[in-house]
């Protein structure tokens, strides 16, 4: 009985009118923990009741501590009939178990219903006591810390990074039990809410456990998804990295803008196995079939192009396609040889070192995205692997074998996919599934890469330790480039160059990543967002036969996507990708894919060629008119890109744009498809020396296409940058402003008979019209970078598709004049919260009302954060207000003639209006007293952010991780403003609900925040339609750079006011 | 191809001023986006008309999200669904309670009852004004006239507090409170010439000296209902016009005053007791709610029509009242000067503004 928990209900406001007759309201609340319950008084006829319940207190396990939220309903009270529930509030209290994060939950919570979303609010302070327990056999995992952020903490430095961890929970969903055929809509999604609550909470239990067991003290890069699989059951499930962290003693780290973190990507290739299916790329696959084979054995070929390998079938149900491609080519590893070849031996030694490490962990994965200085060593290049499955009923929720079974394989695949490309470890990884009917797609990526051993030994992430030249002799701004593979024995055929940065090691021509940019890494000009989008068709089909086909489907479409991104990269003469995610959505009759990456031109590697068109016939004019004017179409392009994204390395200079066009005659060998490939690429090696050059054959309908959304592709408009990792290379002098939104666009094809060819035309313009709808919306943000644009794109029923986005716009300053904008801010600061104090105390004393008082909040730093959120535009509002009023009564006395008795007058006057000011004294008017009895408390800025930082502030604490569920149903969805009014309220409904619980913590942001699941069906026939949704983020309490104390929302207002400045 | 579904969240909500204003005045998303188009928002950022209909109808649907809280504008400010710095929630309340002067010229001083909200159809054809709009303005109206009714304390000063709004929009909803409440004509066609700023600046007027509200602070209705027990003592001003002695002296005294100091010497001599009439028999019928209803045209009728067809100036008005009012405090019989300063100061400032073309 290791705990206590203590809730106390303070106070409500804008209930609903529950009661048509009164107009007024008779609410009560149950607070429930596991099976205990307890009762507020009923606090008749009042929206705005004052319950300041005892402390209701229960004892428990700390497993159920950790599993459970509290719940609390709030209820109208009804003495004929069955009380009617208002709403309910569930409150993770995991924060509360970690000694270092939140103490107390306090605050106002919005009351949410799932039918009738959020119907006022409620006050509640929660508290935890926990006794500590010996018990060798615990089942709980309390104190361990949770961060969704992908990289180590702000403010923590890495003692240990200990390795994967994960784990999954499965259970039926109660939408699908037979009991939901008679039980409410809101039974049924309240039931799905608090199930997904106690999953997750065991989930992220069994998980501390492990870490515990590792000997960590907490798991970064968080990550919790749900599948739901219908018929067959809820998994949930999650992985993480296992981490020893402590607190930078003096707090002095102080972060600034350059360190980018955090972008879960993912990218593959895959090929699928079933025989005989290879596609026509597979001639150049080396060890191309069966399993992948240690990398030594592989062939060794130059080409830019990812292999694929393709694999065998994997599970029973149904064939599976996995398989690993590297895209990019990999450069070699650090040690101190002058050549690439004197480096052999040390190489080898450095990977025998660190495989030791690693070797003993099952899975050398780590979801990281961004690491310490001089963690990384080489990078190799992408791995992926997918694999469909056919669902069947999950018949025993305790063993969750199969589930497990199958990302098992996966994982395995990643990691010999790893180890093709000589590398030991996989960062940067996640793992992803999409679910239609009953195929489930599970797909897990990442990027192969070599670490520092002594990262794995014992602790010393230490940033800018001093020692690290001694393993890794590469200047930190190109080592991670250079390949980590044997030269003589490469994976797959890549063409190498020796590195532009030191000219010691060798480097591939192109280098694709799922992880964000390096801080250190030497990068020429600006990034921007690239996207490769695709819609495949397929016959509608059940079962296995549904399974083959799609998996089938994937090889190719990988294919497409990879070469789409290819000619994108080049097109803008860049060199490298970061934040690679490759997302494949699977619809009953089509398959989308969207990949989208940062690119950058990385200074270490080769320029890239240009773009080559080939008509397929010489001697047709008309035709060769053709395709010369595309031709040039194309180089005036990367002539474009290159000034606006100010790629000017100077090796390239000499070279111009693009190379030369083939000779016909060369030309008309060349294929599409074989463009990317290996000969092709030496071939034309030969013929122009030093560049490759991308071919794209013009007869061939696909490369029109690809031509055409080549082109198509508009650049952002001036002023605005994109990337879908943390920051943009360049761009350091970001200012306070942040606006992160999330939007969601949903299309109907009407025209049942579509083609590949139009398909892609219309999900391509999708994605197009969504950037060009944030460019207008974010205008007045100019000059701005739109920063971890995250596209997940889903088919949610027959003929629609789904984009759904969430990034956040970041405002820089354009005169690197940060100076000038601190102290501006500080002093606004400054001017600002001498009302807010005053206010409170004045408040306070006058009075009486429990609500307002933050008594039993016993830190400091929180009753002053609130404190100064408090009402102070209305305080100055008021204060101005008597002044004016004096004013003006002076004025009168001064006309009129009546000197004396007006003087009297106007006094008393100034003494009623005086009592305006408090807004709560006793004796005024009922309505007066009514609208305004809360006026004391306004509400506390909290900003959200998709990245682990908010430019130009510090966190000086992280609350814990904030993880929700919720489910919005209607029945009136024409009443609501349609499927768009419906799924407006509801976003900005759960924004407020994370944000009234991070402002509870004490906190005043989110970092790492994301919308892991939009899931929304409707039936406008029926006037009903059901929204599920999926967020998470790390609460943290963030100060200004320059000081001490938290923010006060004031100054998060002055910033936000920046942001949205005046549209 | 049908867009189903197109929303855009911020977690500051964002809001563009231009398109707020569109919607407060009225206007359908589609004419919004022809507005928006003609203004030039397209060269920005090189939006299309597709990207322009997407944001006009996500932010009318934030507006019309926010509209149930701009109503109760207190609830703004603690409601946690719409993250919105406070300068932009003034400036949201703000905007919602400003009006068109030219409606509020057309309801000024009518009931604000279900009977006038029917013809607000006619009154939109009339101005111009989208019904939508007028709707928004008349229900404004209405909502600020119920809140207030019932409180205690000064007028302005409890709209500010309720709504939120500037001193200037405060001091506006006050006069329109204060018209409805009293019923003054303003309708006639005689009085088409004057502004809701000059009504609004009577208004104040009579709120700060005529009405309970200047002597006690703490009534109900006290700055909406003018003070009875003056409109009583008005009636003894009557003496100024029916004793003729006392009239033949003030009226010389003023003569003798302004003789010399204006070319409209000669009317005003000649109109001296006319007018005078006029000034005393306004004050004398006060008590009947009926005369109040007729107070503003019979100062046009009384007064400021006699001394535009004589050519007055603004200037002459200003030094005829003038003296017209410290003349009286010579009359040796005449006991009622607090009386009549009271009357008269109102009286000098309201005709002194409503003295134009």
């Amino acid at each position: 009985m290791p705990g206590k928990l203590k809730a106390k209900i303070v106070a409500g406001r804008h209930l609903p009118v529950m009661d048509r007759a009164s107009d007024l309201t008779d609410a009560f609340v149950e607070v429930k923990f596991g099976n205990t319950t307890f009762k507020t008084d009923v606090f008749p006829k009042s929206l705005n009741p004052q319950w300041n319940s005892e402390w209701f207190k229960f004892e428990v396990d700390d497993e159920d501590l950790q599993d459970e939220p509290l719940q609390i309903t709030v209820l109208d009270h009804d003495t004929y009939s069955a009380n009617d529930a208002i709403g309910k509030v569930y409150i993770d209290i995991d924060p509360l178990l970690c000694t270092e994060a939140a103490s107390v939950i306090s605050g106002w919570f919005p009351i949410y219903d799932t039918i009738h979303g959020i119907r006022g609010e409620i006050n509640v302070l929660v508290k935890v006591e926990l006794f500590n327990d010996l018990n060798r056999f615990r089942q709980s995992s309390c104190g361990v810390k949770f961060f969704c952020t992908t990289s180590i903490p702000r403010g923590y430095r890495a003692a240990m990074v200990h390795g994967f961890v994960e784990e999954l929970v499965v259970n039926e969903d109660p939408e699908y039990q037979w009991i939901d055929r008679i039980r409410t809509p809101r039974a049924s999604n309240e039931a799905r809410q608090r199930l997904i609550s106690l999953m997750s909470g065991e989930l992220q239990r069994k998980i501390g456990l492990k870490v515990l067991e590792m000997g960590g003290n907490a798991v970064v890069g968080y990550l919790q998804c749900f599948d739901l699989e219908g018929e067959s059951g809820l998994v949930v499930r999650a992985i993480g990295t296992a981490c020893t962290l402590e607190k930078h003693s003096s707090g002095s780290l102080v972060n600034t803008h350059t360190h980018p973190n955090t972008a879960p990507a993912s990218n593959a290739c895959n090929s699928p196995s079933k025989d005989g299916k290879e596609p026509v790329f597979g001639e150049d696959l080396p060890s191309s079939s069966g399993p992948p084979t240690p990398f030594r054995n592989l062939p060794t070929s130059s080409s830019s192009p990812p292999p694929f390998s393709p694999c065998k079938p994997c599970s029973r149900q149904s064939s599976s396609s996995d398989t690993d491609l590297s895209l990019t080519p990999k450069t070699g590893m650090g040690s101190g040889g002058s050549a690439g070849k004197e480096a052999g031996p040390l190489k080898t030694l450095l990977r025998q070192q660190t495989q030791t490490a690693l070797e003993q962990r099952e899975f050398p994965f780590f979801t990281l995205t961004s690491f310490p200085p001089s963690f990384l060593v080489h990078v190799g290049g992408v791995v992926s692997a997918r694999s469909v499955k056919l669902l069947d009923r999950i018949h025993n929720p305790d063993e969750p074998e199969t589930r497990d079974a199958w990302w098992e394989e996966l994982r395995q695949e990643i990691k010999s996919h790893a180890k093709a490309l000589g590398c030991h470890a996989v960062v940067g990884y996640s793992e992803n599934t999409s679910i239609c009917e009953e195929v489930c797609i599970l797909s897990a990526s990442g990027t192969a890469a070599i670490l520092n051993p002594r990262y794995m030994r014992e602790g010393c992430l230490d940033i800018g330790s001093t020692d690290q030249r001694f393993d890794d002799p590469s200047p930190p701004s190109c080592g991670f480039c250079h390949i980590p593979y044997d030269e003589l024995n490469m994976p797959f055929p890549a063409q190498l160059t020796y590195c532009y940065n030191c000219r010691r090691q060798k480097v591939p021509d192109v280098l694709f990543t799922t992880i964000n940019l390096p801080a250190e890494a030497a990068v020429t000009g600006k990034g921007c967002l690239i996207q490769a989008r695709l819609c495949r068709l397929k016959k509608k089909a059940q079962g296995e036969v549904n399974a083959t086909a799609i998996s089938n489907l994937l090889p190719f479409m990988e294919y497409e996507l990879h070469t789409q991104l290819m000619n994108k990269l080049k097109l803008r003469s860049m060199n490298a990708l970061f934040g690679l995610h490759i997302q494949i959505s699977v619809g009953e009759n089509m398959l989308l894919g969207l990949a989208s990456a940062t690119g950058v031109y990385l200074t270490a590697l080769p320029a890239p060629g240009g773009i080559q068109i080939a008509g397929k016939a010489s001697g047709d004019l008309n035709n060769e008119q053709h395709v010369q004017s595309i031709q040039k179409r194309i180089n005036d392009t990367i002539a474009k890109n290159k000034e606006l994204y100010q790629i000017n390395p100077p090796e390239l200079t000499e070279e111009g744009v693009g190379s030369p066009i083939p000779e016909p005659r060369h030309r008309s060998r060349l294929f599409r498809s074989h463009s990317e490939s290996s000969d092709e690429v030496s071939e034309l090696d030969l013929s122009h020396g030093k560049k490759d050059a991308f071919v794209l054959e013009i007869d061939d309908t696909d490369a029109v296409e690809d031509i055409h959304s080549l082109l198509t592709d508009a650049s952002p408009p001036t002023g605005f940058y994109t990337c879908n990792t943390e920051t943009m290379p360049g761009i350091y002098n970001w200012t306070t402003a942040v606006q992160m939104f999330t939007s969601v666009r949903v299309l109907r094809l009407s025209n049942a008979n579509l083609s590949n060819q139009s398909l892609n035309k219309i999900f391509t313009d999708l994605c197009e019209n969504l950037l060009k709808s944030f460019y207008f919306k974010l205008r007045s943000n100019i000059p701005c970078c739109l920063c971890h644009l995250n596209f997940t794109v889903a088919v949610p029923e027959e003929e629609l598709i789904q984009v759904s986005v969430t990034a956040v716009a970041m405002t820089f300053d354009k005169d690197q004049n940060q100076e000038g904008f601190i102290t501006k801010g500080g002093n606004e600061t400054e001017e600002q919260l001498q009302f807010p104090l005053e206010l409170c105390a004045d408040s306070s004393s006058t009075n009486a009302q429990p609500s307002s008082k933050f008594s039993g909040v016993p830190e400091n730093t929180i009753v002053s954060s609130r404190a100064a959120s408090v009402d102070y535009g209305s305080f100055a509002d008021r204060c101005s207000t008597w002044l004016e009023l004096l004013r003006l009564k002076a004025n009168t006395i001064r006309r009129g003639s009546v000197k004396t008795s007006r003087r009297t007058q106007s006094l008393a006057h100034s003494v009623s209006s005086l009592e305006h000011c408090s807004p709560l004294t006793e004796g005024r008017p009922r309505s007066l007293r009514s609208s305004r009895s809360f006026g004391g408390s306004s509400v506390t800025m909290v900003k959200m952010t998709p990245l682990s930082f908010l430019p130009g502030t510090r966190i000086i604490k992280f609350l814990g991780i904030i993880n929700m569920f919720f489910i919005r149903e209607t029945t009136s969805l024409r009443e609501e403003g349609g499927v768009s009014g419906f799924l407006h309220t509801f976003i900005a409904e759960v924004f407020a609900m994370v944000r009234a619980h991070v402002a509870a913590l004490g906190g005043n942001a989110v970092v790492s925040y994301s919308m892991k699941d939009c899931v929304l069906m409707e039936n406008p026939n029926k006037n009903q339609a059901q929204c599920l949704i999926n967020v998470s983020g790390d609460a943290v309490i963030c100060v200004r750079e320059t000081d001490q104390e938290p923010m006060t929302s004031m100054t998060n207002i002055g910033q936000t006011c920046a942001a949205d400045g005046a549209t | 191809m049908a867009v189903e579904l197109d929303v855009f969240v911020g977690n500051t909500t964002i809001m563009d001023e231009e398109v707020y204003q569109l919607w407060l005045d009225g206007y359908t998303v589609n004419d919004a986006v022809k507005v928006r188009m003609a203004g030039g928002v397209l060269d920005e950022c090189e939006a299309n008309q597709d990207v322009l209909l997407s944001d006009t109808m996500d932010q009318y649907r934030t507006f019309q999200m926010c509209e149930r809280l701009l109503q109760s504008p207190a609830k703004l400010a603690n409601q946690l669904l719409f993250q919105i710095p406070p300068h932009r929630q003034t400036m949201l309340i703000e905007r919602y309670y400003a009006f068109d002067d030219v409606f509020v010229r057309e309801v000024l001083g009518k009931k604000l009852s279900k009977g006038t909200k029917k013809d607000l159809d006619d009154i939109s054809a009339k101005t111009g004004v989208t019904l939508k709009s007028c709707r928004r303005q008349f229900d404004n109206f209405k909502r600020v006239f119920k809140v207030v009714e019932e409180l205690k304390g000064p007028l302005v000063e409890n709209i500010r507090q309720h709504f939120l709004l500037s001193d200037k929009l405060a001091r506006d909803y006050a006069a329109i409170v204060f018209f409805a409440n009293n019923r003054f004509e303003t309708g006639k066609k005689k009085l088409q010439y004057l502004t809701f700023q000059d009504f609004a600046f009577c208004a104040g007027q009579l709120i700060n000296n005529w009405t309970v509200g200047a002597v006690d602070n703490m009534v109900e209705d006290m700055d909406v209902d003018l003070d009875k027990e003056f409109l009583q003592e008005l009636k003894e001003l009557k003496i100024l016009i029916t004793d003729k002695d006392l009239l033949d002296q003030h009226k010389s005294l003023v003569c003798t005053a302004l003789r010399g100091k204006t070319k409209a010497f000669a009317e005003m001599e000649a109109n001296f007791k006319n007018l005078s009439r006029g000034l005393v028999n306004i004050a004398t019928k006060l008590t009947n709610t009926k005369d109040v209803r007729d107070f503003f045209i019979d100062l046009v009728e009384k007064f400021i029509e006699p001394c535009r067809s004589d050519r007055w100036t603004p200037a002459d008005i200003k030094l005829y009242l003038t003296h017209y009012t410290n003349s009286a405090h010579i009359l040796d019989s005449f006991k009622h000067q607090a009386v009549w300063d009271r009357y008269m100061g109102v009286i000098k400032s309201c005709i002194y503004k409503m003295y134009h073309d």
